[in-house]
């Protein structure tokens, strides 16, 4: 069974949380003690409906303001497909937990309350979510009750929204729209009869037929190392292994590679997985490598196929954004966090601010706030091994972190 | 191998990575071993991560003398076979020492005062790193959770100001004094445990399957009387029924279920067929709404 992973996104009260809910109600998801749980709190609060954001806002104080204040992951899955829901919250504030929930998704919903249409919130995630290259985009136009099922409304909406996605950077990216109701379940998990004008597909319908043609990326092999294994033992007295994950396509025994900085050159001899030798470790596999020659290889050094090297430098040119309410500074510096290897950078410039909403530029800027997009040019004290993210989304992405604090302050997507 | 098709070695992939990433990043690292099916799992996992070197890190477990005797002769065991070291702080030792106070009544449990134990450990051996298996599908507080979670030098759990976490990588960085709560499992269903445990092969304590048992009913739930442990009023009446487990913490908030699944692959089909939750079965959820997450901001599991 395949499994999915999606990301929500959309402004403050758009109705994120309570389409999660609505899913997993629909779907027979929600186990009868917790459902009876939601039951309980709806009919305490004075509903006369069912509150299915409880099924996701876990906090209390979010519970107590009606809001979701950081990710929620859900699980459920059907005959088809296991599901994993990042539900995240729309308030501007906490822009840092919606990247962390979008940052590991295939495809990603974003909301767009029908009455309020599209607004600043919107064309943020929309941004965010098209700088990440998420693969599949679905644009629920929700609270359709309470605009009386009207496809003008609908239309006025997606001709919004495709004005917005005419200036995106990433054009390959797919986009659907869909006209919802998560209160009253139109067009979630079943067609609605109310919008008898929509002819396409419901929800969780579109998400069901997605296959990973449609979601994945595929680069070159990259293997980063994480661990050196050296067990001393008498049994394996001079087994050094390699322990790591592979990135964005497949090694296999014999194939010559190239370890990183070093450039020694070499040949994979022995692909483990546990206590069993394997001729493949394909994508996303958490293997240990042996090489056919003795060479010195620790953390954050990286193997690679040979004719396949990435770019190797002491800077690099990022879109970045940021995380934090201590402003990024020229001349401030980080711990760039890049896969697994840690390295001391400076902010060398900040050459523009970017307008999520794709209407320009600024250029004179002197530092970033919490939530501010922009492209950055950073010196390092060592060189990483790195490709465009648009090649690579793991070797293409880093994160910084505050030396003082040790907080994670922003991510960035190398250029 | 094709790692890529199947929904639980993915799992697999992503938990040997976090255990690895532990290793890399934590100078004393530690796992939590409660003796139930999530940290046996764990264990399993990093066996697997480190291999053929041994698991670099001990296994703690807070011992609160309430446990089912069949889980500690399986910790045991455990730790002899795969040539683990394991460090056991007991919970009595905390009462002893007039830290904490033992709770009286009906509802009488010792796995609040856990948390005053585990603390005190961690500060003992100064870990920085202490590996859990909690899974984000057990309770609502969970699923708000990051995979490496900061806590304050005096453990606890900063809920509305968590680190964002991007892509997988895992940012370690702490100062002296606080430590990360590592949860490589977060992403496994409870079935994914399940199908995992199967999939293995892995031994698990014979208390998860079905087998017969003194037990009584009180508040819809089924407790064990076979022991001294979980209070029980008089007119309680004690009954002989077929149970098993689902989760194994504390005997005084742990409850049976009915069941006759008495193989790895009955247990499975019963899960994937249950309508109730895993953590339906504890008592301490029930406290109250927010139960979890008071606990867990003190420095809980
Ligand atoms: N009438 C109507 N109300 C809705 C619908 N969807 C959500 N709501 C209501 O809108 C309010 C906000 O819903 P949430 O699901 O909490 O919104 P959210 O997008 O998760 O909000 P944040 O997570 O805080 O950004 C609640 O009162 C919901 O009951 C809908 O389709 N129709
Ligand atoms: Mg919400």
């Amino acid at each position: 069974m395949e499994v999915l992973k999606i990301a929500t996104a959309g402004s403050v009260d758009d109705g994120k949380s309570t389409l999660i809910g609505r899913i997993l109600y629909d779907t027979k998801s929600l186990t009868t003690d917790k459902l009876e749980a939601i039951e309980k709190t709806s009919k305490q609060r004075g509903y006369d409906y069912l509150d299915f954001s409880l099924a996701t806002d876990g906090l209390v104080a979010e519970r107590e303001q009606g809001i979701t204040i950081d990710v929620a992951h859900i699980y459920f899955s059907t005959k088809k497909k296991s599901y994993i829901i990042a539900d995240t919250p729309g308030h501007v504030e906490y822009t840092r937990n919606m990247v962390t929930g979008a940052s590991t998704s295939q495809a990603s919903i974003i909301l767009i309350d029908a009455r309020k249409g599209v607004i600043e919130q919107t064309n943020r995630h929309f941004f965010i979510n098209n700088l990440l290259r998420i693969k599949d985009v679905v644009v629920t136009i929700n609270k359709m009750d309470l605009v009386d099922y009207s496809e003008e409304v609908y239309n006025k909406i997606k001709a919004d929204f495709e004005e917005l996605m005419s200036k995106r950077d990433y054009q390959d990216q797919k986009i659907t729209f869909i006209p919802v109701s998560a209160l009253k379940g139109d067009n979630v998990v079943n067609k609605s009869d109310k919008m008898p004008w929509y002819k396409g597909e419901a929800l969780l319908e579109h998400l069901e037929q997605l296959n990973k043609a449609d979601i994945f990326n595929v680069g070159t092999p990259r293997f980063p190392v994480q661990y050196v294994i050296r067990p001393k033992t008498e049994d394996f007295h001079d087994f050094r292994g390699y322990a790591g994950k592979v990135y964005g396509g497949n090694l296999s025994v014999g194939d010559d590679v190239i370890v990183l900085p070093s450039k020694t050159r070499s040949k994979i001899k022995d692909i483990y997985f546990y206590n069993e030798k394997y001729e493949t470790a394909s994508r996303r596999s958490s293997v240990t490598i042996t090489l056919e020659d003795d060479i010195n290889v620790s953390r954050g050094d990286m193997i690679v196929k040979e004719g396949d090297l990435p770019t190797i430098e002491k800077q690099f040119t990022a879109n970045v954004c940021w995380m934090d309410s201590n402003q990024l500074t020229p001349g401030g510096k980080y711990i760039v966090q890049h896969g697994v290897n840690k390295v001391l950078a400076k902010v060398d410039r900040i050459n523009h601010k970017i307008h999520p909403d794709y209407s320009g530029i600024d250029h004179d800027v002197t530092g970033l706030g919490v939530n501010d997009i922009a492209s950055v040019t950073f010196k390092l004290n060592k060189p990483i091994f790195y490709d465009q993210f648009k090649n690579h989304r793991t070797n293409g992405s880093f994160i910084l972190i505050d030396t003082q604090t040790n907080n994670t302050v922003g991510a960035g997507f190398i250029q | 191998m094709n790692k890529d098709t199947s929904h639980i070695n993915s799992l697999e992939n992503e938990a040997i990575y976090i255990m690895r990433e532990v290793a890399a990043q934590f100078e004393k690292p530690v796992l939590l071993f409660s003796g139930g099916k999530d940290s046996i799992t764990l264990v399993r996992l990093a066996v697997k991560a480190f291999y053929p070197a041994k698991v670099p890190f001990p296994l703690m477990h807070i011992d609160t003398g309430h446990n089912f005797p069949e889980t500690i002769e399986f910790r045991d065991r455990l730790v002899e076979e795969l040539g683990l070291e394991l460090i056991v702080r007991n919970v009595q030792d905390s009462i002893d020492q007039g830290k904490v106070k033992e709770e009286s009544g009906r509802y009488a449990s010792r796995n609040m005062l856990q948390t005053t134990t585990l603390l005190d450990a961690i500060e003992e051996f100064k870990f920085d790193a202490c590996i859990g298996g909690a899974r984000r599908d057990e309770e609502k507080a969970r699923a708000k959770e990051r995979i490496f979670s900061v806590r304050d030098d005096f453990g606890q759990w900063d809920e509305k100001n968590q680190r964002p976490e991007l892509f997988d990588m895992l940012n370690g960085e702490i100062e002296h004094g606080q430590n990360v709560r590592v949860f490589p499992i977060s992403n496994w269903t409870e079935l994914d445990v399940w199908s995992y445990i199967e999939q293995e092969n892995i031994e698990i304590p014979s208390i998860y399957f079905a087998h017969k048992r003194k037990v009584f009913l009180r508040d819809g739930m089924i407790w064990s009387a076979d022991d001294e442990v979980v209070y029980r009023d008089n007119h309680e009446e004690v009954v002989e029924e077929l149970v098993r487990f689902r989760t194994v913490g504390d005997m005084s908030c742990t409850a049976a279920v009915l069941s006759d699944a008495t193989t790895i692959s009955k247990v499975v089909e019963e899960i994937r067929e249950s309508t109730i939750s895993e953590r339906g079965a504890r008592i301490d959820d029930k406290r109250s709404e927010a139960a979890m997450e008071k606990r867990k901001q003190q420095g809980y599991f």
